[in-house]
Formats: structure tokens, C-alpha cells, sequence
């Protein structure tokens, strides 16, 4: 019964946003039978909206593990943006200076150096909070901005190719490290390493004794520390996954759409990845499914803006009413009659 | 008239550190009293933003301005009520319900501010404090808005209350012993809900700040993650509403030594530059915690210091 | 629980107004099919932002007047992937057949896959480099040569300013800006060489605290005209108002946002080749690659005096203006230096405003107080 709840009440909790977006949306004129047919159409009725979602969804499956594994350890992180957009620029500089190298060393390269990046940016805010008792929430954030601020300055700066005069970027990667598109889709491969990380992470998480060892510092510091678990070295490992994660978005994102570091890699795909993680319970093989939804729903925005002239905000307010309808929804766990297991036989009287 | 030189560069800070740190000040004191109840908002970024766009949009709408500070309160007062009765309910984290309504109440700031971007709303008036100097900047400088004034006010009256009032006792024993407040019959979940509608009053005032003085006017990139900094100022002024005063000045004096070096030619590196708030706000939580002694003068019952 | 009766009508009645709503969706899909030159117009930012995007939402509003045209449009799209995709759905789902992706960053590399992918689609990209052999066929950039009007807002800053002091708010320190920043400061010292530019960079496009706060710190310095080259100047033209100086104004007319101040300013008139695009689709000719346009072209055009703008100074500026009008007048004519002392343009070098080498530049002229 116990799967059923949990995938009962997050259905339950969105199927109510959208009830709640629909009300919204009618109270502002507009029919919500015809929003939500526009928002099909949008992001699921055709092979073009498919691959539309997709694409969107790609980078945020990666980011929304930068929020997700740490949270298997108790700690809120929501710093995947500034460790994407180190991990971006840590692997443009690194294909730029493997050029002559053969294609698949230079884009292994050009991976490890950016998850190692995204990592210890993550593994900081981890850090702090284990030895110095820094709320992760606020650190991770701080720096993000601290990042972008170091990665603008660099990509304007030092590292600015001369001749990205109207666009400062870094020296654009040879055109045969770039990282082609998934069989046969219109989608990078960036969508590939996402699932591929969501499976590895999920098993990791939930069926070897790291995993479990990580769960319970996440449920119970504590006890973990009296049982001898390495609390530090856990949630310092968990933190750098989570980073790496992100930093392998950045990587993607450099490698697979622009070909050198820019400003545009600065688009909030770090805060859509704390959407999904909340929405998906922090669980590594829900962000899948869910990075689907929430993508689908930014691709939908589009259509929202063109045929009914609503602003782009308005999947903003979709999005906030789904993530606060999860959150009240955890409420309902337990609580419900309808999951709860046979009553046993009532005592005697 | 000639300019100060490199005078200008820290009467530009105080100047700065003045009007930047009104929504700071009010954010945090409001973040002050929620969480010496217990509880820690992280949706101020978007109360903020939802109070300058309901000021602004009050403001134009009835010619003044100072409606425009109330509405936008009022607004603030219902998203904290959201939020507090949102965390009520159990096993809901108030991290994470935060993170969603800053998301909510920015994306419902935007869209119902649409409307907003292009007409002009009578603005909040200044103070000139400064009407005795004969230099146009310094008379600028000490330009004071009045919802400084009320800040600095709203920071003594704060502090008193919370250490001689019988209300401010029953916030803080909420924040320190839940269990010691139901003892004494005092509801938790009560006043913590309305601990955080105070906070989101005062951030959505402080919003309206924004819209209707500095820099006075209604757009989508108004804030940068000022309602964010503002928990972390709290953290920093070790939950005393004085030292959030003195917090917030310094905050607004960071962010505006960027522009100030660069008025003097010094320009590189502006980007660094203008992250200093963040990095000065990290610098002093690595400096003021510590996982053994749980932040001193923290209220026991909240999340982050467990 | 039973209903009976009750509950039959209500699902018959939920059940028909589920019809209804779906049939009301379908319907709206249906009468999109139309025959017209559907065009998009894709926005980076918000179209009433009182700057950049406002400028080109102002051309669509007038395009969607013209018959046959139907204009669909999309603000608020950064330049990712997510541009690619905008641009797909309003070929794939709206039948787009013209394009105008108004953000600098949305060529490279995203228009050029697009143009690639869809050969039949025309893009119109503002402010790109097309090159000819390097791009398709089927994508071009236009511009205008706005620095020929903040030429102008120059001159009548010149003459205005009592303290020799002007001041430029930027956003980062790309060629079309110095190119403006440039511009400004040439006029204003046609007027006086004493004159001497301060220059502020905030970082981004669009920043409000921080072009607050730079309006600010140059006005404590003794600046008494500013100008920017942001994607809103509302913050600045209105904090400059407040503080009792004048300003130019930069992108679309803000001359109601400060009254007193506004002396003139630097304005877009994209409706001059969005219609040539556009009625070059409908008559099926090839799309030009290369456009480029200034005053003389009606690409752009100075807002109107102010106010405080005395007659001097109108003379001055109507003059020059009058030459540009003609096409004699060289903004960029050597000897110029730049702000290190180092000549950028020799003497008897005159760089005309088609001159490539112009949207390279990378300098900044002597009078400039700051550094790229």
C-alpha cells in the first residue's frame, strides 16, 4: 500500500495545483479547458513538442540530482546554478586547451574536469556545514552568486576570446569535441547522461550500504554518528555527487549547444533542478518523470504566450502553485484511511 | 560644481549603505521575529517582490503613495500567513516551503505585474537631512527616506519588545521551547503563523520600498536576491533587531562600493566588486558559526540549528 | 451514499461542458489555419520595458496593421537552447514563415542551425554579423547606426552641461556600446573639447539596483547629463529627474518619464526594415542578408527637444543632423586618439559608418573617464 501513497498523494497534490492554476486562470479570463489543451499540445501532442520537452528537461535531470543527493543526507543544497556554470567553463577551458587531442579523450577530459569542479563547489557548502554549523541552504546560495560573479568576471575578463567582441565567451571548442544529438532525436546527448545518472544514483541510493549508511545520516545525524558511520566524509561524498552532477550539466551545455563558456549559460537551469527534486521527493528515479512534466510545461509557456497572449510568468505561478501543493501534500502521508493497512481485529472489549 | 574625487567614494558608500539598506532593514527585522518564533522563511525573496509590484500597482492606482506601503504590507501579511500555516501542517519543512513561495510569489509578482512596467507611480518622499551642507552630493547623501526613519524605529521598538513585553516573551520561549509554550498553554502553531505574517508585512514593506523610492520604479529585475541575504543578515546579527540595523547598513554599503570605484575610474574587476555583499555575508557566517556551541542567541527550535 | 437523480444531471452537466471546453480549445486551433504570412518576433526581455525590446515591440504593433500579416510573438527567451525551440515551435506550430529573433546572442550558434534546418524560413536577426560564404542564404541581420543620434545627444549634452561632466551608464563593454559611448563623446566635444565622459559599467542588460546606483555615485561626482546604453533606461532616466539633471534618453522616448530633464534622445525606427522585410516575403523576393541603416535610412531617429534644450544647441544639432540626413557627415574622422593617448584612427582617415572596422571597435576615445 505503501506505493501506492507515494505515488497517490504527489499525483493528487498536482492534479490539485492544476485545479487550483485552472481557477486562477479563469479568474483572469481566459476558458482553463482551453490553457490546459494548449499546454498539451504544447509539450506532449506532437514528435516536435516531444523532443521540445526533452530538450528542456535534458539539463534540469542533472541539476535536480544537485538537490537531490545531498538531500539524501539531510542537507538542503540549492547551489547547482553556480556549480553548472563553474563545471561550463572549467570544461571549455579544458577542451580549448586539448584541441589536438583525440575527440572522445578531450570530451572525457572535458567531463571529469567539470564534474570536479561542480563537485568541491558543492563538497564547500557541505564542508561548512559539517565544520563550521553553516545553514547549506544560504551558503550554497551565496555561492552561486559568488560563482557567477567569478565566472563573468573571467569570461569578460582574462579568458575573453578578442575576437567574441559583441558576445564575450571563451575561445570556441574545435567543432569535433562538440557532443552530438541522441539517435535519430533532435535532443543532445545531455538527456543520455541524465538518465544514466538517474539510474546509477537511484541504485547507489537505495540498494547498496553507502546509500543506506547516507540515508541515515540524512534521517537521524545522531544515531548515525553513535552507529560510527564517517557522518563527514558521507555527506561530503554526497555533496560532491551532487556537484558533479550539475558541473556535468555545465559541460553539456558548453559542449552540446554553445561551444564555449558565454553569459548564456547562466539560464536558471540550477533553480528548475530544486523544482523537480522537491516535486520528485528528492528521489533519484521520480526526477526522471517529473523532469519530463516541468519541462513540458516551460515548453507549453510558449504556446501560452503566442495564442493567448499570457505572460511567461504564468508558468512561474504553475510551477510555484505544484511545488507548494507537493510540499502541503507531505502532510498526508500516513494519514489517509484509504492507504492504511486492514485494521486488526478490534481487541476485546 | 565640481565633484569630491575620491571623496565621493565613501560618502557614495554611506549615501548607498542608506538607501540600499531600507529593504534589507525591514526584511530582516521581519525575518528577526519569525524566527525567534522558530520558524525560518526563505520565501522573502518573493514576498518582496510581490510587495514592491502591489505597492507600485496601489500607488498608481489611488495617487499615493503611502496606500501603496500598506497594500503592499498587506500582501506581505498574506503570503507569511501562507507560509506559516503551510509549515503548521506536519512534517512539512519550512526550508522547502519557502524555496516555493519565493517561487510563487515571484512568478504571481511578475504576472500580475504586467500591467505595472509602463505607467509611473507617485513616488515616496524624501527628507532632506542634509540641508545644511552647500555640496549637492552631500545634501543627495542625507536624503533620507522616511521609511528609514521608521526602520531604525521599528528596530528599537523591536528590540524593547522582545525583551520586556509580555508578546515578545511568548515569541521567544516559542522559539526556544515549544514544548515549555504548550506547558504554559500558549499555542505554537498560533504564533508562529502569526510571527511569520509580521516578517512577510514588514518584507513586503519593504518591498514597496523599492518600487516607490529606490529605485523607485516597477520592472522584473528588481531584486537580486536581497530577500535571501536578508536571512543571512539575520544569522549575522545573531537575531538582535539593533545589529540587524547596523547588518543592513553594511549590506548596502557593500553593494554600492561597485558603482562608487567606478565613478573614480577605478574599474577593474566590477564584477568582483559587486559581489561583495555575498562574499562579506559568507565570510561573517564562517566566522560566526560553528557546529559545537549552536549559534549563540539562536532560538533552539529552529530548523537550520539542528 | 446515494444521489440518484440529482447526480446524473450533474455528470451529464460536467460531461457537457467538458464537450464544450474542448470544442472551444479545437476551435481556436482551426482558425489559426489561415493563409497569411505568419511572422514571429522573439523577445529576450519584456516587451514594455521602456527600452531595446520595447523599440521592436513598437514595429510588430505597427506590422500587425499591415493585411495578410499575422504576427505571433514570444517575449522573455534567453539565449539557449530555448530560443531554438521558440523558433521551431512558431515554424512547426504557427506556421511561421519570416522570423525576427530580436537579441544579439540568438545567431550564433542558434539562428544558423535553425536557418540550416529550415531552408524555406526567413531570419531576420537583429544586430548580427552576417557574413557572406560563412552563413546561409536564408538568414541576414539588420542594424541601425545608432551612434549617429547618441552623436546628437552629444552636441545638445555639450551645450546643456554646466559642469564639463557627462556620464554613460553601460552594460558591458561590447562594440555597439563603445561605439555609442564613443559617438556621445565626440559630439559633446565638437561642443567643448574640455568635456570629459564618465563611464560606468554594470554588468548586465539589466540591472536596476545597480544602474540606480551608478546614476547615483556620477551624480556625487558632478555630473549634470547622463546617459546609458542598457536594455531599460526607465531606472536611469528617472533617478536622473529626480536628482534635478538632465539626461538623454537611449532605446525608445522616455520624455515622460522626466519632463524637466529629458533633453532628447537615441531612438530605434526598426518599422522601417521590418516592413522592407516583410514586404519582400510577400512579394517572394530574396531576403536581404546585409541591412544597415541610419539616420538617412530612417533606420533611427532623435527624439524631440526637450525643454531645457536652448536654441544654441538646437542650431548646433540641427545642423549636423541636417548632414547626416544628406550622408556627408563622418563621426568617426581621424586623428583620434583614444583615452590612453594612443591614435586609433590617423589623420585623414575617415571611417563612414558602412566601414566593417567600425563593428570591431574596442576603444575608447580620449575624454572617456574608464577602461574597457
Amino acid at each position: 500500500m505503501k506505493a501506492a501513497e507515494t505515488l497517490a498523494i504527489p499525483v493528487g497534490a498536482l492534479l490539485a495545483a492544476m485545479a487550483l492554476f485552472g481557477l486562477f486562470v479563469a479568474v483572469l479570463g481566459h476558458n482553463p479547458l482551453e490553457v490546459y489543451a494548449l499546454i498539451y499540445r504544447g509539450a506532449f501532442a506532437s514528435a516536435f513538442s516531444w523532443q521540445n520537452t526533452l530538450a528542456r528537461a535534458a539539463p534540469l535531470v542533472l541539476t535536480a540530482l544537485c538537490v537531490a543527493l545531498p538531500a539524501q543526507a539531510g542537507l538542503m543544497v540549492i547551489g547547482g546554478e553556480g556549480a553548472l556554470v563553474l563545471g561550463g567553463l572549467t570544461a571549455a577551458l579544458v577542451g580549448h586547451s586539448l584541441a589536438s587531442a583525440t575527440p572522445l579523450a578531450a570530451q572525457l577530459a572535458m567531463a571529469a574536469a567539470a564534474m570536479l569542479a561542480g563537485a568541491a563547489w558543492i563538497a564547500l557548502a557541505g564542508a561548512l556545514r559539517h565544520w563550521r554549523g553553516v545553514n547549506e541552504t544560504i551558503s550554497s546560495l551565496l555561492l552561486t552568486y559568488i560563482a557567477i560573479a567569478i565566472f563573468n568576471h573571467l569570461v569578460e575578463g582574462p579568458l575573453k576570446d578578442p575576437a567574441s567582441l559583441n558576445k564575450p565567451s571563451t575561445t570556441p571548442l574545435p567543432e569535433a569535441l562538440m557532443i552530438g544529438k541522441l539517435f535519430g532525436l533532435d535532443v543532445h546527448w545531455g538527456l543520455g547522461f541524465g538518465v544514466i545518472a538517474c539510474l546509477l544514483l537511484y541504485v547507489l541510493v537505495s540498494h547498496t550500504t553507502w546509500g543506506f549508511a547516507l540515508r541515515i545520516v540524512g534521517g537521524n545525524v545522531r544515531a548515525a554518528r553513535l552507529a560510527g558511520l564517517p557522518v563527514g566524509a558521507l555527506v561530503l561524498l554526497a555533496c560532491a555527487i551532487g556537484g558533479a552532477a550539475a558541473g556535468l550539466a555545465g559541460m553539456v551545455e558548453v559542449a552540446a549547444v554553445h561551444g564555449s563558456a558565454n553569459a548564456s549559460l547562466i539560464a536558471g537551469y540550477g533553480y528548475g533542478g530544486i523544482l523537480i527534486a522537491f516535486i520528485a521527493r528528492q528521489n533519484p528515479l521520480a526526477i526522471l518523470p517529473v523532469s519530463v512534466l516541468v519541462g513540458g510545461l516551460a515548453a507549453s509557456g510558449g504556446m501560452l504566450q503566442r495564442r493567448l497572449d499570457l505572460p511567461d510568468a504564468t508558468v512561474l505561478v504553475f510551477q510555484g502553485l505544484a511545488f507548494v501543493s507537493i510540499l502541503a501534500s507531505e502532510a498526508l502521508y500516513g494519514r489517509l484511511r484509504v492507504f492504511q493497512p486492514r485494521a486488526q481485529a478490534e481487541p476485546a472489549a | 560644481m565640481t565633484g569630491l574625487g575620491w571623496w565621493g567614494v565613501p560618502l557614495a558608500v554611506l549615501a548607498g549603505a542608506v538607501r540600499v539598506s531600507t529593504p534589507f532593514l525591514f526584511v530582516s527585522l521581519g525575518e528577526c521575529i519569525t524566527e525567534k518564533s522558530g520558524r525560518i522563511n526563505l520565501g522573502l525573496e518573493g514576498t518582496l517582490v510581490m510587495g514592491a509590484m502591489v505597492g507600485y500597482a496601489a500607488s498608481y492606482g489611488t495617487g499615493n503613495p503611502w496606500v501603496g506601503v500598506l497594500a503592499a504590507g498587506a500582501a506581505g501579511f498574506a503570503l507569511g500567513l501562507l507560509h506559516g500555516m503551510l509549515c503548521t501542517l506536519p512534517r512539512v519543512n519550512d526550508i522547502a516551503v519557502g524555496i516555493g513561495l519565493m517561487l510563487f510569489g515571484t512568478g504571481l509578482a511578475f504576472f500580475l505585474g504586467k500591467a505595472y512596467v509602463q505607467p509611473k507611480a507617485p513616488m515616496l518622499p524624501g527628507i532632506p537631512l542634509g540641508f545644511w551642507s552647500d555640496a549637492q552630493a552631500v545634501r543627495a547623501a542625507l536624503q533620507v527616506n522616511p521609511l528609514f526613519l521608521l526602520g531604525l524605529a521599528l528596530a528599537v521598538a523591536l528590540a524593547w519588545a522582545f525583551r520586556t513585553t509580555r508578546w515578545g516573551l511568548v515569541v521567544r520561549m516559542v522559539g526556544d521551547s515549544s514544548d515549555a509554550a504548550r506547558a504554559m498553554g500558549y499555542g505554537v502553531g498560533t504564533v508562529r503563523t502569526l510571527a511569520t505574517a509580521c516578517g512577510g508585512l514588514l518584507a513586503g514593506v519593504g518591498g514597496s520600498f523599492l518600487s516607490l523610492y529606490y529605485p523607485g520604479s516597477w520592472s522584473e529585475g528588481l531584486s537580486s536576491g536581497q530577500g535571501l541575504m536578508a536571512v543571512a543578515l539575520v544569522i549575522f546579527a545573531g537575531w538582535n533587531p539593533i545589529r540587524c540595523f547596523w547588518a543592513a547598513l553594511l549590506f548596502g554599503g557593500a553593494g554600492a562600493l561597485g558603482p562608487a570605484l567606478q565613478s573614480v575610474g577605478v574599474t577593474w574587476g566590477y564584477y568582483l566588486f559587486n559581489a561583495a555583499p555575498y562574499v562579506v555575508t559568507l565570510g561573517i557566517m564562517i566566522a560566526t558559526c560553528s557546529p559545537r556551541r549552536t549559534l549563540t542567541g539562536a532560538p533552539a527550535e529552529l530548523s537550520i540549528t539542528r | 451514499m446515494t444521489e440518484g437523480m440529482g447526480s446524473m444531471d450533474r455528470r451529464q452537466m460536467l460531461k457537457a461542458l467538458g464537450a464544450a471546453g474542448v470544442v472551444g480549445a479545437l476551435g481556436a486551433r482551426r482558425a489559426w489555419a489561415a493563409d497569411k504570412l505568419v511572422i514571429g518576433v522573439i523577445y529576450v526581455g519584456p516587451r514594455d520595458d521602456y527600452g531595446y525590446n520595447q523599440a521592436q515591440a513598437q514595429a510588430a504593433a505597427a506590422i500587425k496593421k499591415m493585411p495578410g500579416v499575422t504576427v505571433v510573438e514570444q517575449e522573455k527567451v534567453p539565449e539557449t537552447t530555448d530560443v531554438q525551440k521558440t523558433m521551431g515551435s512558431m515554424i512547426e506550430q504557427d506556421g511561421a514563415t519570416l522570423l525576427f529573433p530580436t537579441s544579439f546572442g540568438y545567431f550564433d550558434p542558434h539562428i544558423l542551425k535553425m536557418a540550416e534546418k529550415y531552408p524555406k524560413v526567413r531570419f531576420a536577426h537583429c544586430g548580427g554579423l552576417w557574413t557572406e560564404g560563412k552563413h546561409p542564404k536564408n538568414a541576414g541581420s539588420y542594424f541601425g547606426y545608432i551612434d549617429e543620434c547618441q552623436y546628437l545627444n552629444g552636441v545638445v549634452a555639450g551645450h546643456a552641461s554646466k559642469s564639463k561632466k557627462l556620464g554613460f551608464i553601460a552594460a558591458k563593454p561590447i562594440p555597439q556600446v563603445l561605439r555609442n559611448i564613443n559617438a556621445f563623446t565626440l559630439g559633446a566635444r565638437a561642443v567643448d573639447p574640455k568635456i570629459t565622459t564618465t563611464l560606468i559599467f554594470t554588468g548586465d542588460w539589466s540591472l536596476p539596483v545597480k544602474e540606480a546606483e551608478a546614476a547615483n555615485s556620477l551624480i556625487d561626482q558632478g555630473v549634470d547629463v547622463v546617459t546609458c546604453h542598457v536594455d531599460s533606461p526607465k531606472v536611469i532616466v528617472e533617478t536622473a529627474e529626480r536628482r534635478g539633471i538632465y539626461v538623454c534618453g537611449y532605446h525608445a522616448d522616455q520624455a515622460t518619464l522626466a519632463p524637466k530633464g529629458y533633453l532628447t534622445g537615441a531612438e530605434w525606427n526598426w518599422l522601417t526594415p521590418y516592413t522592407m522585410h516583410v514586404k519582400d516575403a510577400q512579394a517572394g523576393k530574396p531576403l536581404v542578408n546585409f541591412l544597415r541603416g541610419g539616420l538617412k535610412e530612417g533606420f533611427v531617429k532623435p527624439s524631440a527637444y526637450g525643454k531645457a534644450v536652448g536654441e544654441g544647441a538646437r542650431k548646433k544639432a540641427d545642423a549636423v543632423k541636417a548632414q547626416m540626413l544628406k550622408g556627408d557627415f563622418v563621426i568617426f574622422k581621424g586623428p583620434i586618439k583614444d583615452n590612453t593617448s594612443k591614435t586609433v584612427i590617423d589623420q585623414g582617415v575617415a571611417q563612414k559608418q558602412t566601414d566593417v572596422v567600425l563593428e570591431q571597435m574596442g576603444y575608447l576615445v580620449e575624454g572617456v573617464i574608464g577602461k574597457v
